[in-house]
């Protein structure tokens, strides 16, 4: 897809897009190549002494059972946070797109956590769930509930699940109601003269349409659970108990941390690379095929 | 017809009041937290209604600072990250516009292998690549500063792809007028582009704005000084205690000061806000 | 001369005077990034403040970094990007990844011979300085902030258990007894707990005991040293507790001092941790509190030993001009001068880093009406100390309290055994530190 009607002009699109692609070269791909060149190196915390080692810090990482942990724990943590937000927020959209008064209300006061960082999210729910001060931990524990993120691990990746679903449900929301109200009401009509009850006329047509948006958002929180919820993460559990709730990009933070293990933070950034680009080329493709018609 | 029954709309409103009420109270919760004394509730005995500390509170947080931790109140963190918000904001608008501009509307060498260039750093947060950009922004002597601080996070694609896109739909017939008109390519990016991209721009500012207010790795790493935290970080760094307590009241009012602004962006400006992410993400 | 030329000049003449004047009264900045928070951050601005007015040539600047952890990250990031601090605060467990970094730092006892300061590392509270000493003793960084790990406990919940609330428990099997009747009496959530699970419960132990937390002196005699807390007292140790969380005689309070919140709130009635919760228990209890030793294992030969230090050292850091070492050399002699040492101590509820400031505060009578601020020092100088108690200085010691944590963790929910937590934390380790000595090695 070209535009037909250009300018010609030799220097200045270059003078244009200059600024970007030297932002990007600066900024993004040196910065690549260093972290691909440091994941073949030892180094101490201070870069005094360097040893090439090729790729024993890959080697390293796959030896060590606990890296592997920390993929299946992002997993899980995704497959948690998207599940849940996206049935969440389906939910709530379905009812808003039921066109009952107030649809407008209930989504002004649904969109606003999308503006809250991610930090300051996890920070709320902490200060509700902290098992010595936090008011639901006392209200849960008083229940019987024995509540205690620092030692159960279960307890924590509720705590870090709990948090970046809340953040991430309007965003989901918001596009499920405009996947919604995009479907023609005459496709419903037309189900409903033909008998079907609300929950058939909504798993046999309204969720089969809805699937391009579905599919784009699992992308999208997928991508959200392994970057976003970082900050998350850093203020309520920082990874613990026991690594249960240590995903891989926090494995990359804490391991660079104190440069105890540069190399090996390197070397999973370059892994983590590949997962972005992998991600970004399955979007990509989704892309495509909605905006080039 | 749909049948409209009133047990159904009844449903509905419950789940919505539900959901909502699920949605704000934690941040009920934190309004309330920031209105106490510290000792109430690190004691874990907070009630759900306010204590009278709230004045307080926010004048310290605001104006002196928390004394036991930053030092720097939280008018200069807000003043931080506004500035920060604000040179990512109309730093990525600026630097995309022109650039899909280019890969639009003229046909030059390497055209696509710019494209490509820009666009595979759709998606990798600056996250992965952390500590290798902080070298890079100290070897640039940046530290500390608001250029070191945003530049990095102006390198991405989203902004010049939606941009991309919206051009695309521009109709032929602009170009063709303007040109018979006598306008150059800079006339015609002023006087025609511009003024139609209006709507596309204010939608991915207020993106945009809070993408940037919200961010949190770069800025912990990247800041030395105090007068140059932002609130985000404010709040990290009053969490982390050494043989003390956590004075969760402040750390409350912060959080709420912290959400207070892109909240209202976000409210304020909601059809911009819907337009600007169902764009962008399309 | 014209009018114009004439005004040039007077300009050229004012500009000048100003800018020799500037020269004169710009002093030579010191940044120091410390971790400080609550009343001990006051104390280092005044500090800073203090002995900025003291003199001219040199001022003084303090930054909170974040968290000990984030300090020390910053610092290292800082120094990798040749924008590094003068003085950067480190807790005591980056202590060897610092000496590690031969360039990378100026210590102490070369600085201050360099300045011409008077310096002697024998008027240091040895069981402090030690702890931040080459194997010959020569001092690499400055003690600052110190303290070591002590029992504190709630007396009104004594009193209601029928215990006596002047006789803290002594023996760990005492205080588990102590635990249970408590737990009985209405603390039915927690009847002791600990803060900074490692340090208290692997590292403090070891020490009190005299049982070798790793090869060549814990450390302290070199980097090829070998992990080797699995043994019968670490392993025993970890099963009663594993045995006491089942009921919540003992609970879990986390790996750092997050939980220390549940002393002050009445939750915990015996919680241990660092002497240095003091200002924080004054302000925030609402009930009478003592302190007491760390308990003991009674058949343990030679226990109790004498306790280790927690807390922080000043590092100065590489590649700076010679005026600055001065200035930091002249702010540290000014930091160990014996009021401000004594005046720091009696505020901060650290200990005095030198053997003057605790004898002067001794002198004035302040620990018999502070009954419980010497019980930390005494600890600490109880015997004289051995190999297994001078210290310890393992790289990547962040990470190994990490794994010990983790390990300790899985024990106490029921997914390991105790000895297979504590072998499994011994091998992890062991990694790091063949890993930690690589790197340096080059």
């Amino acid at each position: 897809m070209e535009k037909r009607a250009i300018f010609s002009n030799r220097f200045l699109p270059l003078a244009l897009i200059a600024p970007q692609i030297l932002i990007t070269l600066v900024f993004f791909y040196w910065p690549a190549i260093q972290a691909v060149w440091q994941s073949f190196l030892i180094e101490d915390a201070f870069g005094l002494s360097t040893e090439f080692v090729w790729f024993e810090n890959y080697q390293l990482l796959f030896t060590k059972a606990h890296y592997f942990r920390t993929f299946t724990t992002t997993m899980l943590f995704s497959f948690l946070v998207a599940f849940l937000s996206l049935t969440i927020s389906l939910l709530l959209a379905v009812q808003a797109d039921k066109s009952i008064k107030g649809a407008g209300v209930y989504r002004t006061l649904l969109i606003w956590p999308y503006a809250v960082a991610p930090a300051v999210a996890g920070v709320l729910w902490i200060f509700m769930l902290n098992p010595s001060l936090g008011m639901i931990a006392k209200a849960m524990r008083s229940a019987g509930i024995d509540w205690n993120p620092l030692l159960n691990g279960g307890d924590a990746m509720t705590l870090v699940v709990i948090a970046s679903v809340w953040k991430q449900i309007s965003y989901n929301f918001l596009f499920f109601l405009a996947g919604l109200q995009a479907i023609p009401k005459s496709v419903i009509e037309a189900a409903a003269i033909d008998g079907a009850g609300s929950a058939r006329r909504f798993w046999t047509i309204i969720f089969p349409l809805l699937s391009p948006t579905t599919f784009f958002l699992v992308v999208v929180n997928i991508v959200y659970a392994f970057f976003d919820t970082l900050g998350v993460i850093d203020s309520m559990t920082q990874g613990g108990p026991a690594k249960a709730t240590e995903t891989l990009v926090y494995r990359v933070f804490a391991d660079g941390r104190l440069g105890s293990d540069l190399g090996g933070s390197a070397a999973q950034s370059v892994i983590l690379m590949f997962i972005v680009v992998g991600l970004t080329a399955i979007q990509f493709k989704y892309i495509e095929r909605k905006v080039e018609y | 017809m749909i049948e409209r029954s009133h047990l159904g709309n009844v449903l509905a409103h419950l789940i919505l009041i539900i959901g909502v009420v699920i949605i704000c109270f934690p941040v009920y919760v934190a309004v309330i937290g920031s209105t106490h004394d510290a000792t109430t509730i690190a004691n874990g005995n907070m009630p759900l209604v306010p204590g009278g500390h709230f004045l307080e509170n926010y004048y310290r947080i605001l104006f002196e600072g928390t004394k036991s931790t930053t030092r720097e109140p939280v008018a200069t963190m807000l003043l931080n990250s506004l500035i920060m918000a604000m040179m990512i904001a109309v730093g990525k608008i600026a630097i995309s516009l022109l650039s899909a501009y280019a890969i639009v509307y003229f046909r030059f060498r390497f055209r696509m292998v710019a494209f490509w260039v820009i666009f595979i750093t759709l998606m990798l947060p600056v996250e992965v690549r952390i500590y290798p950009t902080y070298k890079v922004i100290a070897d640039l002597h940046m530290l500390d500063t608001y250029t070191g601080l945003t530049l990095p996070l102006i390198a991405s694609a989203t902004a010049t792809l939606l941009f991309r896109q919206f051009f695309m739909t521009v109709p032929d017939e602009l170009v063709e007028a303007s040109k018979i008109d006598g306008a150059g390519p800079v006339k015609f990016f002023f006087d025609t582009l511009l003024p139609l991209s209006r709507t596309t721009m204010a939608a991915l500012f207020v993106i945009l704005f809070i993408y940037g207010w919200n961010q949190y790795l770069w800025p912990i790493l990247i800041t030395t000084r105090d007068d140059m935290q932002t609130i985000v970080i404010g709040i990290k760094k009053m969490l982390a205690v050494v043989d003390a307590l956590t004075e969760w009241q402040l750390v409350m009012a912060t959080a709420v000061l912290a959400m207070l602004p892109p909240v209202v962006v976000v409210v304020a400006m909601q059809n911009l806000f819907i337009k600007g992410l169902t764009e962008t993400e399309k | 001369m014209n009018k114009r030329s004439f005004l040039t000049a007077m300009l050229a003449a004012i500009s000048l005077t100003a800018l020799s004047a500037e020269l004169r009264a710009a002093p030579v900045e010191i940044q120091w990034w410390h971790a400080m928070t609550g009343a001990n951050n006051d104390v280092i601005v005044k500090l800073a403040e203090d002995f900025n007015a003291a003199q001219a040539d040199y001022k003084v600047v303090p930054t909170y970094k974040g968290s000990y952890a984030d300090t020390m990250n910053a610092g290292i990031a800082a120094f990798r990007a040749g924008q590094a601090p003068h003085i950067l605060q480190v807790f005591e467990v980056g202590t060897a990844t610092m000496m590690g970094a031969k360039g990378a730092i100026m210590p102490v006892y070369q600085l201050m011979a360099d300045a011409g300061e008077k310096f002697d590392v024998k008027d240091y509270v040895g069981g402090i300085a030690g702890y931040y000493s080459t194997a010959d003793g020569k001092l690499i960084s400055m003690p600052f902030n110190s303290s070591t790990a002590i029992m504190w406990y709630n007396k009104d919940a004594f009193k209601k258990a029928g215990l006596d609330p002047e006789k803290p428990p002594r023996t760990w099997p005492e205080t588990f007894d102590y635990a249970k009747k408590l737990k009985a009496a209405g603390w039915d959530k927690c009847g002791f707990s600990t803060a900074w699970y490692s340090w208290l419960n692997v590292e403090q132990l070891s020490a009190w005991h005299n049982v070798s937390l790793s090869t060549k002196a814990n450390g302290l005699d070199g980097f090829d040293t070998e992990a080797k807390f699995n043994g019968p007292l670490h392993v025993r140790h970890l099963q009663n507790l594993i045995d006491l969380q089942k009921d919540k005689t003992f609970d879990y309070s986390g790996r750092t001092n997050t939980g220390e919140g549940r002393f002050t709130s009445g939750e915990c009635p015996i919680f241990m941790t660092s002497s240095a919760f003091y200002g924080n228990v004054k302000a925030n209890a609402k009930f009478e509190f003592g302190t007491g030793e760390m308990p003991y294992y009674p058949d343990v030969e030679g226990a109790p030993q004498n306790s280790i230090i927690g807390g922080a050292s000043l590092w100065v850091l590489g590649g700076k001009t010679a005026p600055e070492y001065k200035g930091v050399a002249k702010f540290f002699t000014f930091l160990s001068d014996t009021d401000r040492q004594a005046g720091l101590h009696q505020v901060s509820g650290y200990l005095p880093i030198t053997n003057a400031a605790y004898k002067k505060t001794k002198d004035s009578g302040f620990y018999e009406k502070n009954p419980g601020r010497e019980t930390p020092l005494l600890q600490l100088t109880k015997k004289p100390p051995t190999a297994n108690s001078r210290g310890l200085r393992l790289g990547s010691m962040v990470q190994i309290r990490d794994i010990v944590g983790e390990e300790a963790e899985a024990a106490l929910v029921g997914q390991k055994t105790a000895q297979a937590a504590m072998d499994a934390a011994v091998e992890r380790t062991n990694v790091l530190l063949r890993q930690f000595e690589r790197a340096l090695a080059k």
